[in-house]
């Protein structure tokens, strides 16, 4: 296999011909997040036969569409489920599911948990825009205080989500964040969460200028860009300081958001379990056996 | 990684004795795990869990995989995930799971999924009486969820018939590639009755046609490419052919096509044709002492179980009175309705609900003959005296 050496080539190898042009505004960054995830996957040298992408309603859900693999399209919310059962009718199948805020925090709440909470081995690329930008834009549950959305026209009172300390608390193996400003680092995530057993997420901030940025005077892309650099810190910078730093350096971030890596660890996946649960079960003999067709392969 | 393989078998040993004095929700288990069933997702709910509890202890026996998971929604999603992942796949539920359902049971209609759902009916308006029959999603099946769809549907009134209807529910599911709904009860399902284990030879189990043709001509979403069929052949999820599936209205690549009229009648009309064009070929009734019969009762599920009684009484009194049975409810018999219309003065509709599937028979009946709804509901069947005194001075 040739190696790829730019966008083009990339685009060349994961692009679903057929499906242009994009659904995307001007400015979205879902095209980074998709290129950021085909970067990931072509390091991993992954046979894309064997990767499916599951989504649910909204404009994260119709990144599935422009990738040459597999893809459920499914209804919204519900896309975490929809995966729980393709990788248990085969868990050959490496498992990525595209989802937006309003999709996986809102209406998809408590699938996220409990897939999460059950280490479905999948990996959840969430992207937060901060609002619901298919229909136009209203409130979005991670949205910040006090933004505005055609449905908050006074301003939202609503405190925002943090879905990546829930899945942290939940027991998540991968959990990370960053922001499409960020080039490498979020290329790694992606491929770290990718060869992770059990359940990974990484979140994405990514723009939405049309819906989110007009009405919270971010409509211009290198504003919203700079939004993100003022309001966001590096995990470890974030921990430091609110350990050893002063009240006032505290104060000064603590309406940041801390982007990087918030969880690392190699709990058994869902699958790994059942299998040990199968193996018990089914007698050995059976396995061994010329007619007994339940194959167990490593 | 555990991938299954269906294995008469490990099945036979698993289920056990041939005759067995079985619950009727378990009966619904057997028939999944004899017809291959691979995947279970379900919620527990009354009068189903024992459905889910069934299968949590045979399918890992089986190397099929059982999830319970976190509501209805996320079972039919996951069922639903998992026959595009190559699995027949099953959920079992009641009235306000039923519901919950609706939205990704058109789904699965939209995206030509095979799957089955087993509802153990039970009443409402939401909670109702969870502990108790009724009949009450006959119409929900049909048309609960939006939009417009053919539903097939079979309604069992034995213990013996839900172990059966469940096979023939993945039977049809993977002929016409649909969602297919075995709508027992819970008078059906927490009955106790015996029932007969069909041998390996009797079964004639359906499979999926997986696509088989070259990778760069397959079109997912249009008639067979490989026979006379307006069923798709199946692009199974993993083996190279990287098939797009949405909700959306969808041309015949699979791509969405949401703003083109036309794209969306041809999809509707190939996806709900593939079913009414076997119309005839899915009528499943069975007839009771219609020979000669002046009144006949139409009905299903455990009402009919009263009613087979109130015709023998009936005719110990020399009124010649018969049944005709819907074992398949949807799509709807009109030609057998009609026919029974032209022959009989009364036709009598017994339901434990205040009067479902009476209009779909008015409708066949078309003015024919008279007909009577003859509701129960209150979570008791009918008792046979409650039918008889619809046949005028008894």
């Amino acid at each position: 296999m040739a190696e790829i050496r730019n966008a083009n080539e990339l685009n060349k190898k994961y692009l679903r011909e057929g499906m242009w042009p994009t659904i995307f505004c001007n400015g979205c960054g879902h095209g980074v997040v998709l290129e950021y995830t085909f970067w990931a996957l072509e390091e991993l040298g992954w046979d894309m036969d064997k990767v499916a992408f599951a989504s649910g309603i909204g404009c994260s859900s119709r990144l599935p569409g422009y990738i040459n693999a597999d893809g459920l399209h499914t209804t919204h919310g519900r896309a975490i489920a929809f995966a729980t059962g393709i990788k248990a009718a085969n868990p050959d199948l490496n498992i990525i599911v595209f989802t937006g805020d309003g999709d996986c925090a809102g209406i998809g709440g408590n699938h996220f948990i409990h897939a999460a909470r059950r280490n479905i081995d999948m990996t959840v690329i969430m992207i937060n825009n901060f609002i619901y930008g298919m229909t136009g834009g209203q409130l979005a549950p991670t949205a910040p205080l006090n933004s505005f959305a055609t449905t908050a026209p006074y301003g939202n009172i609503e405190h925002p989500f943090d879905i990546c300390n829930l899945a942290k608390s939940l027991g998540a193996n991968y959990v990370a964040r960053w922001t499409v400003s960020h080039p490498y680092k979020p290329i790694k995530s992606v491929k770290d969460a990718l060869q992770k057993k059990g359940f990974s997420l990484v979140e994405f901030m990514a723009p939405c200028p049309t819906a989110y940025g007009r009405r919270n005077k971010l409509g211009d892309i290198k504003k919203h860009w700079d939004w993100y650099d003022n309001n966001t810190i590096l995990m470890e910078d974030y921990n430091r300081i609110m350990e050893y730093g002063s009240e006032k350096e505290k104060n000064e971030i603590i309406h940041k958001f801390p982007i990087g890596v918030f969880q690392d660890i190699e709990k058994p996946g869902f699958f790994e379990q059942y299998e040990k649960l199968v193996e018990r079960l089914i007698p050995r003999e059976e396995k061994k056996s010329e007619k007994a067709k339940v194959v167990v392969k490593k | 990684m555990v991938v299954f393989k269906r294995d008469p078998n490990i099945i036979k040993k698993v289920l056990g004795n041939k005759v067995q004095f079985l619950l009727g929700d378990m009966a619904c288990v057997y028939g999944g795990i004899i017809a291959g069933c691979s995947f279970f997702g379900g919620y527990p709910i009354t009068p189903a869990s024992e459905v889910a509890e069934g299968m949590a202890r045979m399918l890992p026996r089986v190397g099929g995989t059982y999830i319970q998971m976190e509501d209805e929604i996320g079972s039919i999603a996951a069922v639903i995930g998992a026959a595009w992942g190559g699995s027949k796949s099953m959920t079992a539920t009641s009235g306000p799971g039923f519901s919950l359902m609706m939205e990704n049971y058109g789904y699965a209609v939209m995206t030509e999924t095979p799957c089955v759902i087993v509802n153990v009916q039970r009443t409402g308006p939401s909670t109702g009486q969870p502990t108790l029959g009724a009949q009450g999603d006959m119409m929900q099946v049909r048309w609960g969820t939006h939009g417009d769809l053919e539903a097939i549907a079979l309604a069992p009134s034995t213990v013996q018939e839900c172990l059966d209807f469940t096979i023939e529910a993945f039977n049809l599911s993977e002929k016409y590639r649909t969602p297919v709904c075995v709508m027992t009860d819970g008078e059906v399902g927490h009955l106790r009755e015996r029932i007969i284990l069909p041998e390996e030879s009797e079964l004639n189990l359906i499979e999926r046609v997986q696509a088989s043709i070259d990778k760069d001509k397959f079109i997912p979403f249009s008639n067979s490419q490989t026979r006379e069929s307006k069923v798709p052949d199946f692009p199974t999820f993993g083996t190279g052919y990287r098939t797009y599936v949405t909700g959306l209205t969808h041309n015949e690549k699979g791509f969405p096509a949401t703003d083109k009229q036309k794209d969306h009648e041809k999809l509707l009309k190939r996806i709900t044709s593939k079913i009414t064009d076997d119309k005839d070929k899915l009528v499943m009734v069975e007839k009771t002492k219609l020979e000669d019969a002046k009144i006949a009762f139409v009905t299903y599920g455990a009402s009919a179980r009263p009613t087979e009684t109130a015709i023998e009484f009936a005719r110990k009194k020399g009124i010649k009175v018969g049944m005709l049975r819907l074992k398949l409810v949807w799509p709807f018999p009109e030609k057998e309705i009609e026919m029974l219309s032209k022959q009989v003065d009364k036709i009598i509709v017994p339901e434990m609900n205040l009067g479902q599937v009476v209009h779909p028979v008015k409708e066949a009946a078309c003015g024919n003959c008279e007909v009577i709804s003859a509701p129960k509901i209150g979570g008791e069947m009918h008792l046979p005296e409650e039918i008889l005194k619809y046949l005028g001075d008894f």
